[in-house]
């Protein structure tokens, strides 16, 4: 099982980062800035899924689909 | 023993994906399809493995390739929809969770009915009065 295992610890530091940056702006009173850190960890954590899905896809049209 | 890394692997992620629902549930989400993904990726070489024996059986048994390719295709159907909809499901969609499997099951039909054409005209050219 080849697999890297740092991109699960990635992904749950980046969301307890962001809930803490969150938390953090709002207190500042800084609502839309907030919902800006909120969107920009998620469109990241967004990217590093959606690579995973793409490998798994080429890997599944390469063993199933003879392509 | 590569069970005990993917129930490791499955521990880990509940736990997080429980500590991140109460502040973000967007990445609790996230984080247990890039599990899911995780998995099913492994699980891909594992079958790779099994197909190519099965594929080289076939080649020494001279089976029509086309039947052993419709039949990957649709194992190949049944391993993304089911990770879809489980993926799906598991962020509390049931109803979308379950068009991807409709869809899933109607694609997998397609795919057979060549091959379910074959073996009926098949049983009627063995009955005697087809003549």
């Amino acid at each position: 099982m080849n697999f890297d295992i740092n991109a699960i610890f990635q992904i749950a530091g980046i969301g307890i980062i962001t809930a803490m940056i969150h938390t953090v702006l709002k207190q500042m009173g800084k609502e839309d800035m907030a919902h800006w850190a909120t969107v920009i960890g998620f469109v990241v954590v967004m990217f590093m899924v959606i690579r995973l899905l793409d490998q798994l896809f080429q890997e599944i049209k390469t063993i199933f689909l003879f392509q | 023993m590569e069970i005990i890394q993917v129930v490791g692997l499955g521990l880990l992620v509940t736990i997080l994906s429980l500590i991140l629902k109460e502040q973000k549930p967007m990445f609790a989400f996230l984080l247990t399809a890039c599990a899911a993904l995780f998995i099913f990726i492994f699980l891909a070489d594992k079958i790779a493995a099994v197909i190519r024996v099965i594929e080289s059986l076939a080649l020494e048994t001279n089976v029509n390739l086309v039947y052993l390719k419709t039949i990957l295709k649709i194992i190949g159907i049944a391993y993304i929809a089911e990770l879809g909809a489980q993926i799906v499901r598991d962020s509390g969609f049931s109803s979308i969770a379950s068009k991807i499997e409709l869809a899933g099951k109607v694609l997998i039909l397609v795919m057979a009915v060549p091959i379910i054409e074959v073996l009926i005209k098949t049983v009627i050219s063995m009955l005697p009065a087809s003549g």
